[in-house]
């Protein structure tokens, strides 16, 4: 390690406990704790959505994946982006509209029955388990390979740190780590991609031209044209599906829709947050296409196999130290921002969800609720760090998707049913989920990442399910079963949904709420 | 906050409205759903995608940009279409909290 790294490693961190002491002082209630009260304005959420979902599996990942497997690497953008559209057209406005805190409160508006709450909240705290566990593995390795301090250190370490930014400073710390985050890794990917692109001359065609000429026996079809990697084309599209209709399924990317006033304000961060996004992800090529053309394939996957230090060395060779250190700096508070959001949003569904409405019939009062919610908080970073600990050396890069695809088949068909549907009932909402939960649970164990002939996986046989990703399967099979479980259960009274309606559409229980 | 929701679901404004949103929001829905699955099936399973489209980019580059601009676009529609909904639904707001004289 450099001093250069270890200053702007130390900067960084001063920073954001600063950050964190100043919200700590502004985080009084269950709400400010939750949802920073509620008044982050539009442009500050959509920053702070962007940098809870721009993951260093992201920044660093993709533009290493395109680095070694061009038009591969950069495919499955289109996915996380569309996604948005999602978000925005279906999700976001009614969300804001119904809920309070977590998924679970905007189904409950409509079905409030305690088995059904508490099933939404078992399928969000699963998802944000997987997110999390793959998360700190990866923050762990990282760590390891940017600043060269042991594995079980970096994970504890990273943990300290998001324990301190929830615990003292609520949603307004996280928030604002978010947005700091944001910020640095957009100016840290647009000084490589503008060095990138002056290294070709600002010239498309000298730079796509280059990329013609990138061969190597691992690549299954041209550099620069779909199939390099040689993955099957169902893959492909089922990964695609769990991206598109997972994000909005999301717990923690949910729950950044509470932090804002109005259903207008959800929906211009949506806007903020699609625009910061989806810039990022048109310059990870740049990032990526430098990379292949600046360093050697060996020289990057020397570093690491998942080309996960293509960005670094990149920045290394076009910025010297200083540029190599400012964007180790953003990779670590890239995972610090994820990682934070999925703690807070663990502890909701803990602390809200079960112990508050399930276990304690919403009799609870404002310091109960705070005093459950840090407890919960250090449960779940606690709970993760010892898992993320033991799982050191298993390949857990599957579990981001996995987190997709039950995002994607339990929880969106509940919510599109609970805002749309009619006819849908309590019987319908909980076979749903879990329905939607184990079939993906069951068909990951059952495929390539479980099981693996070539003793790569956990267990060393055939898969007998042969995608990596089953949302091609398991997100049809969430919506079926959520629509025939409706018809085992009698139609009920038809207020609730014409309540949840009126409320989603228009907002009005909202409106007068004072934060 | 006890509002009269069966009222206001039956009444002809939030009806009016309801419908609008949903004819807006169910078309669009189903055209980026279909445009982005759209992608990975050309990609697996043809190759033209692979001709260069102009210069020396090939249209699967093409199509991805488009995607993108598609995303911005969509959202830009929805931005401008939502404001409209938000007079209508707050004339029904206003109408259902009763004004000043409650």
């Amino acid at each position: 390690m450099n001093t250069t790294v270890v200053l702007m490693f130390l900067f960084f961190v001063s920073l954001t406990l600063l950050i964190t002491y100043f919200a700590s002082k502004r985080t009084n209630s269950a709400s400010d704790f939750y949802t920073a009260g509620g008044g982050l304005t539009g442009w500050q959420n959509g920053l702070a959505i962007a940098g809870d979902y721009l993951s260093a599996a992201s920044f660093l990942g993709i533009a290493g994946a395109i680095a070694l497997w061009g038009f591969d690497g950069f495919f499955y953008s289109i996915g996380y982006l569309t996604a948005y559209l999602v978000v925005l057209y279906i999700v976001a406005e009614p969300l804001r509209n119904l809920g309070k805190y977590t998924l679970a409160d905007m189904i409950a508006a409509r079905f409030e029955l305690k088995k059904v709450r508490a099933t939404a909240a078992v399928s969000s705290i699963t998802i944000v388990i997987f997110y999390m566990l793959a998360q700190l593995v990866g923050a762990g390795a990282l760590i390891q390979l940017l600043f060269h301090i042991p594995y079980t250190a970096a994970v504890i370490l990273v943990g300290i740190m998001m324990t301190i930014y929830v615990l003292f400073g609520g949603m307004t710390a996280t928030s604002w780590v978010q947005m700091v985050k944001a910020i640095l890794l957009m100016i840290g990917t647009m000084i490589i991609s503008f060095l990138v692109l002056m290294h070709f001359d600002f010239s498309m065609t000298k730079m796509f031209g280059a990329m013609q000429n990138i061969s190597s026996p691992d690549l299954k079809s041209d550099f620069i044209n779909p199939g390099s990697q040689g993955k099957s084309p169902l893959d492909n599209i089922s990964l695609i599906i769990a991206l598109l209709f997972g994000t909005a399924g999301l717990p923690h990317i949910l729950m950044r829709f509470f932090t804002v006033k109005d259903a207008k304000t959800a929906r211009s961060s949506v806007m903020w947050a699609t625009w910061i996004i989806g810039i990022f992800y048109i310059l990870t090529i740049f990032l990526g296409f430098g990379a292949a053309s600046l360093l050697s394939r060996e020289e990057i996957i020397a570093a690491n196999p998942a080309g996960n230090m293509a960005a670094p060395l990149l920045a290394e060779k076009l910025g010297g130290d200083l540029l190599m250190s400012f964007v180790s700096a953003v990779a670590f508070a890239t995972i610090l921002a994820v990682v934070a959001g999925l703690v807070l949003s663990g502890a909701s569904a803990f602390a809200h969800d079960i112990y508050g409405e399930v276990i304690k019939k919403g009799q609870i009062s404002e310091k109960e609720q705070m005093t459950a919610a840090k407890i919960a908080s250090v449960a779940v970073a606690v709970l993760s760090i010892i898992l993320a600990l033991f799982a050191q050396n298993l390949n857990v890069a599957f579990l981001v998707s996995l987190a997709f695809c039950v995002a994607a088949s339990a929880n969106l068909p509940v919510i599109v049913y609970t805002i749309f549907w009619k006819r849908f009932n309590t019987q319908g909402a909980i076979i749903g989920i879990i329905v939607g939960l184990l079939t993906s649970l069951v068909l990951v164990i059952l495929s390539p990442n479980v099981m693996n002939p070539a003793g790569t996986a956990f267990i060393t046989a055939n898969p007998i399910f042969p995608l990596a990703n089953p949302a091609i399967i398991s997100v049809p099979a969430g919506f079926i079963a959520a629509f025939f479980g409706t018809f085992l259960g009698k139609e009920e009274a038809a207020e609730k949904f014409e309540e949840v309606q009126v409320k989603s559409i228009t907002g009005i229980s909202t409106a007068d709420v004072t934060h | 906050m006890g509002y009269d929701y069966d009222r206001i679901a039956h009444d002809d404004e939030f009806q009016e409205l309801k419908a609008k949103r949903h004819q807006f929001i169910f078309p669009i829905t189903v055209f980026f759903i279909i445009a982005t699955l759209l992608f990975p099936v050309l990609t697996g399973y043809t190759t033209f995608l692979n001709h260069i489209a102009f210069w020396n980019i090939s249209w699967a580059w093409i199509y991805a940009l488009l995607l993108f601009i598609m995303v911005w676009t969509l959202v830009t529609i929805y931005m401008n279409k939502a404001r409209s909904f938000d007079k209508a639904s707050e004339r029904i707001v206003m109408k259902y909290k009763g004004g000043p004289d409650r």
